[in-house]
């Protein structure tokens, strides 16, 4: 479904992404793992545009996505969340989900109607199947920070994606809430048949929920492969999992 | 009721009060739309004044200049404005914030330089005066009215927008460019057609100035104004949709009535805007809703307090 070739990525000197190659099949639950610097967010955002590659190939669906625009990218399937929280802190919990609803079904640019009575439906939907029902009505930027996340995926449904790329989707987060959020995860990919990206310093989790796991170092693709394969690759257990 | 009380004063008040009211209400939809693009859009327009002149030297030029009907003016006079904004905030948003809002200043300011210089057509620095307006707009109180009755319905269509699907949009893009971006937003295009919406009702306040003055002159185009306007939006509270109204009120009363006794009223104007920032960040109409909305919970909590020891 995603294929990412030979991708390079550099802020003036510094080299980011340095050949990274990524492949993603439909219903995969791909991690990227890698130390801190390795290029993950970066990476992220270079397949979302909302960075330009120097070089190499993104294809989604066997058609090359990197010349364009992040709006246009959300429109062919791929949503995703960030690092830290990103929402839309003055605006309440069901309008935040509301307002991917109302883009995904190109409803933005209505002048004359009240939103109100617009997508609630769906909203809802979207609401129950992530556990935010009872605080709809509370403003976003009051909600707790696992919360927030939690929030930060259910914009991306909105969008109703086949690619839901997630980045640190618990970072900062209790172990219960890490817990419940993969739980999250797990269930969105097996009930609504979503093909998920993510990446996650949390290597128990990472093993745990992940059908193919890609590690980065540097900016370089070292491998990718099941979880199995990944945990015996000797230079993956030099460089990064410290020889466990 | 408030309404009710603003159809009947032009019944009792003097013919002052009635035309400080009027310019209120003219500087409400002004500011009206400026908070449009400031409050609920997250977007520095900083010189907004130059739609406003744009829209009354449209209609103001019709009237003098050609023998076409007058009302032709006041429709070409919005429509000119929306342009004009459309034009200038095709550049402008490709900028974020801050430099948004200098390339703003500057272009804005060429408007104002062409209405300044172009003596041939606008008098430059003298502007025209004694614009005539049709019978039914002669008298403080027809003029009342009428601008009454344009400002509500704007107010109204401006509500519906606030509301729409597009106003819940702007607001989200406020909080979050980027976030909206990765939900699917063309943001650049939103920004330029709330900008077109909202120059759209400056130009409207123009004209409403026309046929309240029957004058039009540079100044109207001159930022100092635009920042007065800025200024009545953070008074009156620009999270809010009425509190550039209040703003505007206090604006045109301040410099009314204070104004008629110093020259030197903006410097009350200043000692005000400091309270302001700091003890009502957020305006006027901003810390009224926290504490209306504070003191319904509390009054809820104690009433389900005392319903919960009734049963026990």
């Amino acid at each position: 479904m995603l294929q990412v070739e030979k991708l390079h990525k550099s802020f003036e000197e510094f080299k980011a992404v340095n050949d990274a190659d990524l492949v993603v099949r439909k219903g995969d639950l791909v991690a990227v793992i890698g130390p801190n610097g390795a290029g993950k967010t970066t990476l992220f955002n270079l397949i979302t545009g909302h960075l330009k590659a120097d070089q190499g190939r993104i294809l989604f669906k066997g058609q090359d996505i990197s010349r364009l625009a992040a709006h246009e990218i959300c429109r062919k399937g791929i949503a995703r969340s960030f690092q830290i929280a990103n929402i839309f802190s003055r605006l309440s919990v069901f309008r935040n989900v509301q307002v991917s609803v109302l883009s995904q079904k190109k409803l933005s640019r209505t002048l004359f109607r009240p939103a109100q009575t617009m997508v609630v439906e769906e909203t809802q939907r979207i609401l129950d199947s992530v556990g935010l029902s009872s605080k709809k009505l509370d403003v976003a930027g009051s909600l707790s920070h696992g919360d927030k996340r939690v929030l930060e995926i259910a914009i991306a449904l909105g969008n109703e994606p086949e690619l839901l790329i997630l980045d640190e989707p618990t970072a900062g987060m209790s172990p219960d809430e890490t817990e419940s959020t993969m739980e999250l995860v797990k269930r969105l990919a097996r009930e609504q048949g979503l093909t998920i990206l993510f990446c996650e310093h949390d290597m128990d989790v990472v093993f745990d929920v992940a059908t193919s796991i890609m590690v980065m170092q540097h900016g370089r693709t070292i491998i990718q492969g099941a979880p199995e394969e990944v945990r015996q690759n000797a230079t993956v257990q030099e460089a990064y999992l410290g020889g466990v | 009721m408030l309404f009710g009380a603003l159809l009947l004063t032009p019944f009792f008040a003097t013919r002052f009060y009635i035309y400080i009211l009027s310019f209120i209400f003219v500087f409400a939809l002004l500011a009206m739309s400026l908070n449009l693009l400031v409050g609920h859009g997250g977007i520095y327009q900083f010189h907004h004044a130059a739609f406003y002149g744009v829209g009354a030297y449209t209609a103001g030029l019709i009237a003098a200049k050609t023998s076409l009907p007058i009302w032709i003016g006041f429709c070409a006079g919005p429509v000119m404005a929306a342009v004009a904004g459309w034009v200038i905030g095709l550049f402008c948003v490709r900028l974020n914030k801050l430099y948004f809002g200098m390339l703003q200043i500057s272009l804005g300011s060429l408007i104002w330089i062409v209405a300044l210089r172009w003596y041939g057509l606008t008098a430059g620095d003298d502007g025209i005066h004694g614009i005539r307006m049709p019978e039914i707009l002669s008298g403080t109180r027809n003029v009342y009215f009428f601008i009454l009755a344009v400002v509500s319905a704007c107010l109204i269509v401006m509500f519906l927008i606030y509301k729409s699907p597009f106003g819940v949009t702007l607001r989200a893009i406020r909080d979050n460019p980027q976030r909206c971006e990765a939900v699917g937003i063309n943001v650049r295009r939103h920004q330029l057609h709330a900008i077109v919406v909202a120059t759209f009702f400056a130009g409207v306040a123009g004209v409403l100035f026309v046929v309240l003055e029957g004058s039009i002159f540079p100044d109207m185009l001159f930022w100092v104004l635009s920042l007065e306007i800025f200024i009545m939006c953070l008074l009156g509270g620009w999270f809010t949709f009425f509190g550039p109204v209040v703003g505007a009120a206090i604006m045109v009363a301040l410099r009314t009535f204070v104004g008629s006794v110093t020259e030197y009223w903006t410097m009350i104007l200043g000692i005000v805007l400091i309270f302001l920032i700091f003890f009502l960040p957020e305006g006027i109409m901003g810390i009224n809703l926290r504490e209306w909305a504070r003191s319904r919970t509390r009054r809820a909590a104690a009433r389900a307090s005392e319903g919960a020891d009734a049963a026990g």
